[in-house]
């Protein structure tokens, strides 16, 4: 009991430690509480353009024409961008670690894919006056069917959304990502009790307090500084670079004070656009988001339908689990062929199941384009994992705590990706747990231990 | 409609200002007057980021068109730091860990002293309350709520900091 806490942290503390195990202030505490702390909008430039974008109306629909006459018109608008004027019209965050296809652009083209799509950018000199014109754009659309649903997504019959000719990401020429070890539809006859349960979530906002943003500004020399509230000022400077099509050392970003991002500021949506409107017009743009636009635009963590089936022996050992999954990534891919594999690559969850199946879809529909968030790929797994876990203890009339320390994994155990378990600490975590909220387990649950399997 | 010009005290020094028909306060604190503690969260009253003090009492910043603050008496965050020290709430705050982006904090904490200021002996659930207006995405609420009973009770120990406050 609690033996990892003690052989570990023990020895770290009596180390020359700074900072573990003690309280300290946060360094940028002082500055909140005074309302020092500059945030990407506290920096104020005169001349400054808004950037506020025209958006689809649809989910699904090609776009016939564009007018911009009446939007022109507005007093105050300076320029209106649209796809023809962003030298390279596509965003794909990962590009420089080779993980594409190029699919979705930075503005809309012939087609838009989801609702709030943008699809031509307003730079005027008020907020106001941009978004009047914003809204005096008038798009012509031909109304194609929308995509909604994931299950309906991979039926076969329903039309594809994707210029690939498929609703689903394609990995290495598999229309899913798949793993699995040993022979569970074998262990599936075998087993004494089939648990088989199917678990939803809906897309979740980040909802930070302070909006997506940035101002992007010209320097001398062609260069320009990118104040954002990114939370990647990487991803932003290199996927920035390659849509404007800049050398990287023209760029500048200043960031890293976030107003909350949870993930919600990992995508480069807004910087690339503001950097564009200062290269065509010579002005400081800001591009920020309304707190509608963050709710609608701004990538969500991805929904999941989550289907568990287990094979589970009289004594309660899980012999067999197979999981399929599939993950919203909504109209464009960003981060989310990379979400899957990491939901395939959680299962069958901290658990030591001998037969494992997992199949796990990464699924395009008309929806917003969801991408990270905090732990995105395993929070929605665990979840189904959990209360799979919770409803196999009731109806067995288990222990829930003692089901899980039956079937945790140990060190050497062998996982259904071929890797072996090292550092495996849940065993303690739950002895720990159990003890701390005053639950009885019983002698030999207590004894257990990651470092060997009794 | 034309610009006119409005005057108000902002912390203590007085401001006379052409403000644009309609322009929201929290846009004149943060753009003509350089006050950016104050924060522009959702432009709809419902995050509270942008609470700044009118003649005494909590009021959102977004919601209030500048030309209604004419001959008023302004108090934003940059105003509760007094000679270069810091208020008992914004000890309490660094004390209690209660921030973590920091977007939220000068909303918190003039709602916060917005309610000390009138009742400096609040319970928890009054508390609560003066707070149900404010957000905090990052879920720090309980040191919050903690911060804010530690500096009624510094300030119960203190009776002349209460009036100095």
């Amino acid at each position: 009991m609690a033996r990892i806490l003690e052989d570990v942290f023990t020895a770290e503390r009596a180390g020359s430690f700074q900072a573990i195990g003690r309280a300290l202030p946060r360094i940028d505490a002082h500055s909140h509480v005074t309302g020092a702390t500059r945030y990407y909008a506290d920096r104020i430039f005169p001349n400054l353009l808004h950037a506020v974008m025209a958006r689809s109306e649809h989910h699904h629909a090609l776009i016939r024409h564009v007018d911009l006459s009446a939007a022109q018109a507005v007093k105050g608008v300076a320029r209106i961008l649209t796809h023809k004027d962003v030298p390279n019209n596509w965003y794909t965050i990962l590009k420089l670690i080779g993980l594409g296809p190029d699919e979705e652009p930075v503005l809309a083209e012939d087609r838009v894919l989801y609702r709030g799509e943008p699809i031509v950018a307003i730079l005027a000199d008020t907020e106001a006056a941009a978004r009047e014109a914003a809204a005096k754009v008038k798009v012509e659309y031909e109304e194609l069917p929308a995509v909604l649903d994931v299950e309906t997504a991979i039926l076969p019959g329903t039309p594809a959304i994707k210029p690939h000719g498929s609703n689903v990401f394609v990995y290495e020429g598999r229309d899913h990502f798949h793993v699995h070890c040993g022979d569970t539809e074998a262990a599936f006859r075998e087993a004494d009790h089939i648990f088989e349960h199917s678990y939803q979530s809906s897309p979740i906002e980040h909802a930070p307090v302070e909006t997506t943003g940035a101002i992007a500004v010209p320097e001398p020399g062609g260069r320009y500084t990118l104040h954002s509230n990114t939370q990647a000022a990487f991803f932003t400077l290199d996927n920035a670079a390659l849509i404007l099509g800049l050398p990287f050392r023209q760029l500048r970003v200043v960031g890293g004070t976030v107003g909350g991002g949870f993930g919600g500021k990992v995508d480069v949506i807004v910087e690339p656009i503001a950097v564009l409107g200062a290269m065509l017009t010579g002005r400081p743009v800001k591009y920020s988001f309304s707190r509608g636009e963050e709710m609608q635009v701004s990538s969500p963590r991805a929904a999941e339908r989550i289907r568990i089936k287990d094979g589970v022996a009289a004594d309660g050992r899980i012999i067999a689990r197979d999981v399929r999954i599939l993950v919203d990534a909504g109209a464009y891919s960003r981060h989310s062929p990379y979400g899957t594999i990491k939901a395939a690559a959680h299962m069958p969850g901290p658990y030591t199941v001998p037969n494992v199946t997992i199949n796990a879809w990464c699924v395009y529909t008309n929806r917003t384009p969801s991408s990270a968030m905090r732990g995105f790929g395993v929070t929605i797994g665990d979840f189904a994992l959990e209360v799979q876990m919770d409803r196999i203890a009731r109806e067995l009339g288990r222990d829930p705590f003692e089901l899980r320390l039956q079937n945790a994994y140990r060190d050497g155990d062998l996982k259904a990706h071929r890797k072996t378990v090292e550092g495996a600490a849940l065993v303690e975590v739950i002895q720990a747990a159990a003890e701390r909220i005053g639950h009885p387990l019983s002698p030999e649950c207590r004894a257990m231990s990651s470092c060997q399997r009794t | 409609m034309k610009s006119s010009y409005v005057s108000f005290t902002l912390n203590g020094e007085e401001k006379e200002l052409l403000i644009e028909p309609g322009r929201r306060l929290v846009d004149v604190l943060r753009e003509q007057c350089g006050a950016t503690g104050t924060k522009n969260g959702c432009g709809q009253g419902s995050c509270g980021a942008c609470t700044v003090h009118i003649d005494g009492v909590a009021m959102l910043s977004c919601l209030l068109p500048a030309e209604l603050v004419d001959g008023s008496e302004i108090v934003t965050i940059e105003g509760v730091v007094r000679n270069r020290v810091l208020h008992v709430l914004q000890e309490a705050f660094l004390a209690q860990a209660a921030t973590q982006c920091g977007f939220c904090t000068a909303g918190m904490i003039m709602a916060a002293k917005a309610l000390l200021d009138c009742d400096p002996s609040p319970s928890r659930q009054a508390v609560i309350e003066a707070l149900s207006g404010n957000v905090c995405r990052c879920t720090g609420y309980e040191p919050i709520i903690a911060a804010v009973l530690a500096a009624a009770a510094t300030l119960a120990k203190r009776p002349a900091a209460a009036a100095a406050a």
